[in-house]
Parts: C-alpha cells; sequence; structure tokens
C-alpha cells in the first residue's frame, strides 16, 4: 500500500491527539486515516489482488474460460497415470519409508553454533528443529537456519569446479593446488594467503594452524562483515585480553541493552532469548518479571520488548554509556538532553539497587569503547561472575577481522600475494567499499574460491570450487558457550561439494583426509574424550550432536572498573548512517532463500528490499515519505535507495542494511534491493557519520507486509503493566465484551476427546520471526515474489502484526502473532458452499484443499484474515531439486484453492496414530506445532485443552488470557496473554488501566432476532 | 402466407425438449457410472509387472505371513514393499537359475532397484496409514481381497471416498479380532453384527469421518 501523499506527521500527531484512549495503529497510513487506507481495509483482499489484470477484454477472457472448462473438463476425465514404487535393493537399518528420521547436526553461523534435529525423509533432510539438549538452541531456532535447508537445495548454487569457466575434476583442482603447495614451501609459504570467514570449527582452524606451522611464511587471514571486532577490542580495552563475554539472562532482574539487539540476533540469541523470556513470564502465581532498558538507533525485535526504549542515534550511545557509569560512580549522569537524562537517571537508580543482578549488554555495531564501558559497569555492578562470564573466544583463532582484511589487501597491492585461497565468504561483495577488494585481488597471479555460489567473488578467481553445504559435510562447531557441536552430514553432496577440510588437507600435504577423518582425527587425544572408549564416545558425541564437557570454564579477568579515554565526537554535516546485517538474508549469504527473502523483516515487516530508514520527524524535515528514492551521498560514494518511514527510529539518523544489490547471487536474489557495502568504508563499518539524502523524484515500490490483513482499530492487543496485573489480573477480559456461549445459530459442537488449543504469550514474543520460517518449511507454504506480495497475495499462514502506540517517533511497540484463530464459532465454515472446510470433532477448523472450489467465500468472514488463495501456482512443481525441501505429509497446494494454518494437523495425525498403535492417550507436549518449535522465547503452546493438567490448560486458566476478537463470538481456540511490561514508575505510568474498566457495549444484539434456534430462545 | 412450420412442429418440439432432458440425465448417469466404473477406478484390473511375482504361490502356497516382506504395515504409514534383499534371502538358494527371476538378480547384482507397478494407489492428497488399522482389527483381506488366491496382485476395491466411508461410519461390520487380521481366508462369523460391536468397543474404534483423518 502507498499514500502518493508526502509524509505529513503534524497530520499525524493531530489525530493522535484527537484519539481518545491509547490508540493502536500500525501503519502510518492507518493513522493517517487516509481515503486510500480507508479503501483499502474495506476490501478483502488488497486492491487488484482478485482482478484479472492481463489487457484481455470480455470476448478474450469468455472465450479463454470456455476453452479452459473443455480442456479442464476433458482432461480430468482421464484415468490416474501409473505411479512406479521402487524399494530398496538393501533397505538401510532403522529406515521404514513414510516414516522420517532425525539426526543431530549443528549449523555454524557468525562466531557461533546453533544445535540442531533435522528431520531426514528417506534420506533428504526437509525440515530443522532445535536441539534440546544443546546449550545454544535448548530445542528452538532463529529464522536463519529455518531457512538454510531451502538453501541446500538451491537451484542456483554452484555445481561444478571450474577453472576460467571450464569444468574440471577435484583432482586437478587438487593436483594443481598441490604443486602450488610445493612452490611455495620453497619460500616457506611467503606468498600463500587463505581468506576464510569467522572460524569456529576447532578442526578447520588446527588444520590451519598446522599448515601454518608447516609453512610460517604463509598467511591466514579472516574476514566477514558481521563480526566480532568490536567485542574484541572492547575487551582488550577492558582486559587486557580478548576474551568472550557470555550473558546469564536468566540470573538478571535488570537489563540494559547499549544498542545491543542481543535478543534477535549474534551468537547465542536464541538461548538469550529463551533465558530473557524465563525472566518475564506473568502468572498467577509468579507475578514478577525483569526490567529491561533498550537505547537503540532502529526498532529491533530487543527494542519491541523492552519495558522502556530510547531511540537515540548510535553515535549517541558511548556519551549514555557513559553517564550511566558516571551516575553509578557518584557522578554526574548528564548528556544534556533532558529526555536522554531522565532515562539514563532511572537506569542508573534501577541498576543501583539491582546489583549482582543486572546487566549491561553493548551492540555489536557499536565502537570498542562502549563495549569496556559496558565491561566496567558489570565490574561495579558485581555482575561478573553472576550475570556475566567471560570465557575464550568461540573462535579458536580471534582476530580483527577488518584488520586482517585491511593487511591482505596491502599484501595483494605491493604484489606479495602470489596465491589467495578463499574458503568460503564473498568478500569481493562485502568488504568495504574503500578498500578495493577486487581490484587488489586483480593483482594475486593465482585466486580459489570455495564457496556455495558461483558469486562475485567467484567470478573474479581462476578457480572455482563449490562448497558443500552444512548439512552435506562433517565438521565441528563451537557454539556460544563453548560447546563443540558436531556436524553431521544428512545427505552425499547434491554437487559434488567440498568442504574446507578438504581444501585445507591439500595444503596440509594430505590430499586424501577426509573430513570425517579430519575431524575424528582432531578430537582423538583430546581432554574431552580421555579415559573413554574413543569410538563409543564419539558416537555418543555424534548422536548428541555435541561433545558433553566442552563448554568454556569462566575465566577470571583482571577487574577493572576504569573507563576507556573518551572517543572525540566527530562532526560532520548531515545524518548519522548505520550499516547492519539485514534481519532476514544476514550479509547476503541468504539472498537467495526465497523463505528469507519474502519473509517479513521484524518491525519493517518489508520483504524482498532493503531501504533507507529514516524517523518521521526526519522524513518530515527531509520532504520525503516511504518509497522516495533518494541518493545517499556519503564521503563522495552515492546509492540510491527507496525511503522507509519506520516508528521508532531515531532521529537525523539513518540506517541501511547488507545483503542486498547482489549481482550474481541467484534467481530470487536478483534486482533485490541496493548494495550497501558500496559505500560502506573500513574505518566505520557500521557507524558513520555526514550522509546526505538527495531525493530523486523517484518512486520505488516496497513490499511492507504491516498494512496487509488488517483487522480493523479492536482491541486486538491488550497491553498492561505489572501493577495493572496486581490490582486487576483479569484487566485483559474487560476490555471487550465477549458475548454468551450461547449466542449462536448454530447448535454447539461437543468436543469429547482432544480439543486442541493453542495459548500465546505476546509479553515475551520478541518479533523475530522464525516462527514465520518454520512454519513455512512444515507446511510447504509458497513463496510468490515481490510482485505479488505487493498485491497482499503472500502465503504465510502465521504472521506478525506489529502495534505502535503513542508519538511515532517513540512509540511503545507490541507484536502480535496471528494465526488461525481455530473458532469453535468459526464464520468461515458456515460460508463455504461446497464443504471444504468444516469443523473436526478435535475443534480443528479444518481446510480440505481437494474439495475447495476457490469462492474465497470464508476468507471474506474471516475477521482475523488468516486465509491465504492460491491466486496463481505458487508452489513449485517443477524445479528438481526444490522438490526436495517439500514435506510428504503435507499436500502441496495448487492454483485456485485456499489455505489456512492447521494447527499441524500432520503432526496431530501422526501422534495421534503412534499413541494408538502404542495403545495410550497423547501426552502432553507430544505435538509441537512447527511454530512452537521454533520459537526462541517459548512464547507458543499447544495442546490439548480439555484436560485441565496440559500446560496450554493452564496457560487458558491464567487471569490475563483473552481472546482475540471474541467479541464477535467466534470463541477462538488460539487464545493470548495480556501484554504485560515492567515499566520503572520514575519513566512513566505505572498503570495503563486505573480502576475497573468498564468494557465497551457489546457487538452483537443481545436479543436474538427472530427465527432463532430453541435453545437461543429458551436462554433469553 | 404458407404458414412456416406444419402443425407437428409442436410436437416435435415437445418431443426434443423431453429428449434433451432425458439425453443430459442419461449422459450425467453415464457419466456416474463411469466414474466409479473399474475403467476409472482400476479395480479388477491387472497391470504388468517387472517380475511375475505370484501372491497365490507365496502366500496360498507355501504359507509364507504378510509381514514377512510388509514389514512396516504394523509399525507405519506404509506397509512397505520389501527390498530386493528379501527376495533374495531365499532366492539366492532356490529357483537359482529361473528366468523368471533374473530381474531380481539383476537388481541385487547390479543395485538397481526393482521398478514395480503400483496397483493401490491413493491420491497424493489422501494420507492412509496401515499400522492404525492393522492395530483397530482391520484384516488385510478386508480391503486387499483374498491376495492368497491372486497370482498377480490387482485391486479388489475401488478405493473411491465413499467406500473408505462405508468402513469408517460402520466399522463394526468389519472389525476382525487382533489375531485373525493377517488371516486371509478369514471369514465373519454368524455372529458379526454383535462381535463387531464388542470389538469396536474394545479396541476403542473411533468412527473418524473429519476432513483432516485423510486429508491434511
Amino acid at each position: 500500500m502507498s499514500a502518493d501523499t508526502t509524509f505529513d506527521l503534524s497530520h499525524i500527531r493531530t489525530k493522535l491527539a484527537q484519539a481518545r484512549g491509547r490508540q493502536y495503529w500500525r501503519t502510518f497510513e492507518e493513522l493517517a486515516d487516509t481515503e486510500e487506507f480507508r479503501a483499502f481495509v474495506h476490501r478483502e483482499f488488497p486492491q487488484n489482488a482478485s482482478e484479472w489484470l492481463d489487457p484481455v477484454g470480455r470476448r478474450g477472457f469468455l472465450k479463454l474460460m470456455g476453452a479452459s472448462l473443455a480442456l479442464a473438463g476433458a482432461t480430468a476425465c482421464t484415468r490416474q497415470p501409473d505411479e512406479l514404487i521402487v524399494p530398496y535393493v538393501r533397505q538401510p537399518e532403522n529406515l521404514i519409508p513414510g516414516r522420517p528420521l532425525y539426526f543431530a547436526t549443528a549449523m555454524p553461523f557468525g562466531a557461533g553454533a546453533l544445535g540442531l534435529i533435522v528431520e531426514s525423509h528417506e534420506g533428504r533432510p526437509t525440515k530443522i528443529e532445535g536441539n534440546p539438549d544443546h546449550p545454544a538452541s535448548l530445542g528452538a531456532t532463529d529464522a536463519f537456519a529455518q531457512g538454510s535447508v531451502l538453501q541446500l537445495y538451491d537451484p542456483d548454487r554452484s555445481t561444478s569446479i571450474t577453472e576460467l569457466g571450464e569444468i574440471r575434476p577435484w583432482s586437478s583442482f587438487s593436483q594443481v593446488m598441490g604443486r602450488l603447495h610445493t612452490e611455495r614451501q620453497a619460500e616457506q609459504g611467503a606468498g600463500l594467503a587463505f581468506l576464510t570467514e569467522t572460524v569456529v570449527s576447532p578442526t578447520l582452524a588446527s588444520q590451519l594452524q598446522q599448515v601454518l606451522t608447516d609453512l610460517p611464511q604463509a598467511k591466514w587471514h579472516q574476514y566477514e562483515p558481521v563480526n566480532q571486532d568490536n567485542a574484541y577490542e572492547g575487551a582488550k580495552l577492558a582486559f587486557g585480553e580478548v576474551v568472550d563475554a557470555q550473558y546469564k539472562f536468566d540470573q538478571a532482574q535488570v537489563i540494559v541493552s547499549l544498542d545491543a539487539d542481543v535478543l534477535g540476533g549474534g551468537p547465542g540469541s536464541v538461548r538469550y532469548a529463551r533465558d530473557f523470556a524465563n525472566g518475564r513470564r506473568v502468572r498467577k502465581a509468579n507475578a514478577e518479571m525483569n526490567r529491561l532498558y533498550v537505547a537503540e538507533h532502529a526498532p529491533s525485535p530487543t527494542g519491541a520488548v523492552a519495558d522502556h526504549r530510547l531511540p537515540v542515534r548510535a553515535g549517541q550511545i558511548e556519551a549514555i554509556a557513559r553517564a550511566i557509569a558516571g551516575g553509578l560512580g557518584g557522578g554526574a549522569a548528564a548528556t544534556g538532553a533532558a529526555d536522554i537524562d531522565k532515562w539514563i537517571a532511572a537506569v542508573v537508580s534501577d541498576l543501583q539497587t539491582h546489583r549482582g543482578r543486572s546487566l549491561v549488554v553493548a551492540g555489536a555495531g557499536q565502537p570498542p569503547a562502549v563495549h569496556a564501558i559496558a565491561h566496567a559497569i558489570n565490574q561495579t555492578l558485581g555482575n561478573a561472575g553472576n550475570t556475566v562470564v567471560y570465557t575464550e573466544t568461540v573462535a579458536p583463532a580471534p582476530v580483527n577481522q577488518l584488520q586482517s582484511l585491511r593487511e591482505l589487501v596491502d599484501d595483494m597491492n605491493n604484489g606479495v600475494v602470489k596465491l589467495l585461497v578463499i574458503m568460503g565468504g564473498n568478500p569481493v561483495y562485502t568488504a568495504p567499499a574503500d578498500l578495493h577488494f577486487a581490484d587488489a585481488m586483480k593483482k594475486v597471479p593465482v585466486r580459489a574460491h570455495l564457496g556455495l555460489y558461483d558469486d562475485e567473488t567467484a567470478a573474479l578467481c581462476q578457480w572455482h570450487v563449490p562448497e558443500t553445504h552444512y548439512l552435506e559435510q562433517w565438521s565441528d562447531a563451537r557454539a556460544f558457550d563453548g560447546t563443540v557441536s558436531v556436524v553431521q552430514p544428512l545427505i552425499l553432496p547434491l554437487y559434488r561439494g567440498r568442504s574446507a577440510h578438504e581444501v585445507a588437507a591439500i595444503f596440509m600435504g594430505r590430499p586424501d583426509l577426509t573430513p570425517y577423518d579430519a575431524v575424528r582425527e582432531h578430537w582423538q587425544g583430546q581432554p574431552a574424550f580421555s579415559g573413554q572408549d574413543f569410538d563409543k564416545a564419539w558416537r555418543r558425541a555424534v548422536h548428541n550432536g555435541l561433545i558433553e564437557g566442552t563448554a568454556f570454564t569462566p575465566k577470571t579477568v583482571p577487574a577493572s572498573t576504569a573507563l576507556p579515554p573518551e572517543t572525540p565526537p566527530r562532526k560532520a554535516a548531515g545524518l548519522e548512517i548505520t550499516f547492519a546485517p539485514d534481519p532476514t538474508i544476514h550479509d547476503g549469504r541468504f539472498a537467495n532463500v526465497g523463505w528469507l527473502q519474502e519473509l517479513p523483516k521484524p518491525l519493517t515487516t518489508l520483504t524482498w528490499d532493503n531501504v533507507a530508514m529514516v524517523a518521521p520527524s526526519t522524513a518530515q524535515r527531509l520532504g520525503v515519505s516511504t518509497e522516495d528514492v533518494v541518493e545517499i551521498e556519503y564521503r563522495n560514494r552515492r546509492v540510491r535507495a527507496p525511503i522507509w518511514v519506520q516508528a521508532g527510529h531515531a532521529p537525523d539518523a539513518v540506517s541501511v542494511h547488507l545483503g542486498y544489490g547482489r549481482t550474481r547471487a541467484g534467481r530470487a536474489a536478483e534486482g533485490a534491493g541496493f548494495d550497501a557495502n558500496s559505500i560502506r568504508t573500513a574505518d566505520a563499518p557500521a557507524i558513520g557519520f555526514g550522509a546526505q539524502l538527495k531525493p530523486t523524484g523517484e518512486k520505488y515500490r516496497l513490499a511492507g507486509t504491516q498494512g496487509h490483513f488488517n483487522m480493523e482499530n479492536r482491541a486486538l492487543v491488550r497491553p498492561g503493566t505489572i501493577e495493572d496485573f496486581k490490582a486487576q489480573p483479569d484487566f485483559a477480559k474487560h476490555m471487550a465484551h465477549v458475548p454468551e456461549k450461547s449466542l449462536s445459530l448454530y447448535p454447539e459442537y461437543k468436543y469429547e476427546g482432544y480439543a486442541w488449543g493453542m495459548s500465546i504469550d505476546p509479553t515475551v514474543c520478541t518479533g523475530c520471526a522464525s516462527c514465520v520460517v518454520a512454519c513455512v518449511a512444515e507446511n510447504n507454504i509458497a513463496v510468490v515474489g515481490k510482485e505479488q506480495v505487493l498485491f497482499g497475495r503472500e502465503m504465510h499462514w502465521l504472521r506478525i502484526d506489529h502495534y505502535y502506540q503513542g508519538d511515532p517517533d517513540d512509540p511503545a511497540i507490541y507484536n502480535l502473532p496471528v494465526l488461525c484463530q481455530h473458532c469453535e464459532n468459526a464464520p468461515c465454515e458456515v460460508v463455504c458452499p461446497v464443504a471444504a472446510t468444516t469443523h473436526s470433532p478435535e475443534g480443528l477448523n479444518e481446510m480440505t484443499y481437494n474439495r475447495c472450489v476457490g469462492t474465497r467465500y470464508c476468507s471474506n468472514n474471516c475477521p482475523y484474515k488468516v486465509r491465504r488463495f492460491n491466486f496463481l501456482l505458487y508452489s513449485d512443481w517443477y524445479t528438481p531439486s526444490v522438490k526436495l525441501v517439500k514435506n510428504p505429509d503435507v499436500t502441496v497446494r495448487s492454483r485456485g484453492v485456499m489455505e489456512k494454518c492447521s494447527y499441524c494437523v500432520q503432526r496431530i495425525n501422526h501422534a495421534r496414530q503412534d499413541a494408538k498403535v502404542q495403545g495410550r492417550p497423547i501426552r502432553d507436549g507430544e505435538i509441537r506445532t512447527a511454530c512452537q518449535a521454533a520459537c526462541p522465547t517459548d512464547a507458543i503452546v499447544f495442546g490439548d485443552i480439555n484436560d485441565p493438567t496440559t500446560r496450554v490448560a493452564q496457560l487458558k486458566a491464567e487471569p490475563h488470557d483473552y481472546g482475540l476478537l471474541a467479541e464477535l463470538n467466534t470463541r477462538p481456540r488460539t487464545s493470548y496473554l495480556a501484554d504485560i511490561s515492567n515499566p520503572n514508575p520514575a519513566l512513566g505510568p505505572a498503570r495503563l488501566h486505573e480502576g475497573a474498566e468498564e468494557h465497551p457495549q457489546p457487538a452483537l444484539p443481545s436479543v436474538p432476532p427472530a427465527g432463532t434456534t430453541e435453545r437461543n430462545s429458551m436462554k433469553h | 402466407m404458407a404458414q412456416i412450420f406444419s402443425r407437428y412442429a409442436n410436437s416435435y418440439a415437445k418431443a426434443g425438449i423431453i429428449g434433451v432432458v432425458i439425453l443430459v440425465a442419461v449422459a450425467f448417469g453415464a457419466a456416474d457410472r463411469l466414474a466409479r466404473s473399474p475403467w476409472m477406478t482400476r479395480a479388477d484390473t491387472f497391470r504388468e509387472q517387472p517380475v511375475q511375482f505370484s501372491h497365490q504361490h507365496h502366500v496360498g502356497g507355501i504359507g509364507i505371513d504378510c509381514r514377512y516382506c510388509h514389514t512396516s504395515v504394523d509399525t507405519a504409514t506404509s506397509a512397505g514393499i520389501p527390498p530386493t534383499k528379501t527376495c533374495m534371502n531365499c532366492h539366492a538358494q532356490i529357483w537359482l537359475t529361473s528366468p523368471y527371476l533374473e530381474p531380481v538378480r539383476a537388481s541385487f547384482r547390479d543395485d538397481t532397484s526393482l521398478r514395480w507397478i503400483r496397483v493401490h494407489d491413493l491420491p497424493d492428497f489422501v494420507y492412509f496409514n496401515h499400522s492404525v488399522h492393522v492395530k483397530k482389527g482391520m484384516g488385510c483381506s478386508t480391503c486387499h481381497g483374498r491376495v492368497d488366491r491372486m497370482p498377480l496382485v490387482y485391486q479388489r476395491a475401488s478405493l473411491q471416498m465413499e467406500w473408505c466411508l462405508g468402513c469408517h461410519r460402520n466399522p463394526e461390520q468389519y472389525v476382525r479380532p487382533r489375531e485373525a487380521v493377517y488371516q486371509m481366508d478369514y471369514q465373519p462369523p454368524d455372529d458379526q453384527a454383535e462381535l463387531g460391536a464388542r470389538l469396536v468397543k474394545e479396541y476403542d474404534i473411533k468412527s473418524l469421518t473429519n476432513c483432516s483423518t485423510c486429508h491434511r
């Protein structure tokens, strides 16, 4: 949706001032209540979503229609074609066709790894789940892990080893590299350089170290754009040595995030989110919760769950951190700005009363000084050892990666490097523009690249070797806490790829060393296995997905509460510009994963693009609005980007995300977004100053989904404070009138066996969108592309709505995951003319695709707007490799049918069948829906509501449980808990609901109209 | 001016209208019969298989239990089509040179799967589970017929939804004691109505007829 009017903040503010009570809004269009917006809301699907747009006249249309009908009718008369059964010759042990197997593995990612359990159907991995035994996962995953399985089957992955474009066998690569290795040996390795991403594999690190021992003049560089440089340098400043900080969110009662999206990304974020949420679940029995302060430049998942969010420029964070430290030391806590100082004073007093039980975290993009100040504050407060511990680094060879890349570029420019071996990564695309990496690289005589894709870097290398995906290789990786996770292959390499272990083996002079042997060899004789039968212990480690007892023990670091010297404030005319990894495609490595491209990015809900994100006030000052194309001029570099006005963004700053504007990434990434690396410089990789935005007068359509599926302004999200909860635990129930159960024309269903239901806790939902990708993967949900998303035709069964309240520049943010509510009085069921959507005896609202004729009456009648229609043939039925990722337990939908969340009915059926065969009832927790399983904060709970002992039944019995739009008498099976925050009374009202609020007048007539059922008449 | 239509025209028109109605009715009736006919459902038709495997010989003659080959019938959705290895368990020792068995030996030798034509082929949007049916006392022969008398396996039932629902609505008509599930020559006793009702209760058979039982 786009309004062609310019952004008018004062109009919006006037509207807000006129609003009675607290007004919750999703988009600025909604807030401004423009004509376009009203027209948009009144349509079931956005304009043009249900129209035939091709320039075909009525006559042509009828001709086509007639021909299609005749042809479709005729083809329907054919019999089912013969199908083949192709049994095994020798069936593998434990494998039963039709029954998935589950294997433990791990996904190395950045400076960490996530332990996973992967579902495999007859040898093809289809679904990623978290490994409940793994400390980084505890059973949950992030969106990247969910999407990574599609990357395995990406048809655009490189498929062959090439030398100058000619296909070569591995043996010839191995021989050529072996020969060059021998040549370099003569010079002790001088001229040989390796470039890797962050290596978290102890085996690969030891392999490379062996190479460096043999060839002392050879160099190993590490670089990826999202790295730990600032954290390492900050630790050096604070402690004089490089250590990793490991947070214990479950121990912290007051948490202060200094521009750190710790819950939404980075090593350990999945675990951190769980620990954080555990300190925040408000229940009748335990009405206590932690308090989170976030100062950040752009809204993040962490900011969205904050009790007090302070939108400030990234460059202001250091002053704020310093002021907090000063305040704690009894000094002045002032930055000069009144509202910020008030916030700081509140933080300081809260921290002081929670010594040893508080935590200050610095963001990865923040300069080392901020990290050092955070360390100093934690030391001062006695948090070190309690809520934060310091360990050796997860990366076995920690380096300042930008420094490392700089050295490599210098060496290449000076002609020192004769052979460059790039193992993973895409530095030609990801390196800061001012290093001119590509030009420097061209000066190296022999360049070899190992990578998943024939990408920008591969194009400039003579040799390219397809890399194995992590689901195709043996390896190992350390998780955020040091736990060694075993990376186990689920499938043979699809394209005969090779892993970094194999390339490193060539330079070790052992080209025949397989990755499996390399990993085993490394661990044999390590202390983790001492005193055990190695084979047996190794098998156990592979089975469990991790090596027991390898988590780091905390290190004692010199306690230093001294603050680092002040960084002189950098002054430059123009805006502050921040570069951050994209929330869904990261640094561009997932650019060709359609699931992640189409995943609405947390808070912005953008798909398929990156933007220049600015605050509403900044947009007004600059006279730009969403979808205006501007030219970002920054340090004499220019890039054109569309504007996105984001509520809650810091004023006078612009944020851009990396990962877009790829030129050789594949069919999904093609043409998506702009390349932010082209203006990023090495001295300011994350935060820069002096950007100018120049409107070009052009427009660029952005596919944000925030305005789609609008439920209109009713009491959807029901926030309250912990004081509200203590004073009136059921305050949320009083925010809307729920009619009597019996008020229905239809006879009541009896649910005698199981009755499935779900409870969602928005208090802990960070809006990270891991559940959305998990749902896509589990239920074969199609990717529709940007053009279709613009029409509002995205197919996600589960969406996360973001609601804002208050001033557009500094709003309160609420997340609300919405999926099919499985109403007991479902409005959709009664309008289906062909009974394609029906009610099950267990209360599921079933969708039967093979019955659906596509009238779309059901979605027209759905107040939650959770039904999705296949306007076109969206599912990929033809790409051979993409067929492999499909879940065989779920029908792949074709054109013309409706679909929606099924509560993962395939999982319910499997559990029921297994329980029946074993002659027992289904146990609580046996069925976990895909969204529930993926959720890092355990915000979604599913189960049998007929059994009062189940978790879900207990949650539904909580006083602050409410049904979304239950005032329409839909009696939803999915219910929500009130969104509770824990504000500091010094910063705002302690209560949002004073006294018992009167709920609005019932929306339905209290007297049933004539002709209602006998039962109703009797009641009234 | 002379009349254009003769006096019989009215009768022709009436007959024509009735004729069209009859024609449409016949067409619908024929389509309905066709849709249920073995030509559509493929019931009672033979399909040539790569190996002329005889269930009559192996089951009826030798007396091999269903589960020797269809190993996962009581544990999984699929009953399981035996791997070539299962055939070779015996045929590595008997009928070593039989030309009928050459495809089997070739499969084992070359490590290439046999490619059978699926006889019982449900549409892809139907999810059937063998293990539950076996557990609830549904005999193999209830759906598959007297396989022990089939030289070449064919589909006995229509496998159409109304056929499934026939049993799902009235399971007591077909249920048998669990120990007789694999018995090919099982005959329902005279008191099936009584036995059926008792077994439905004992086995806790739920008459599931909602869509998501099979479609998802």
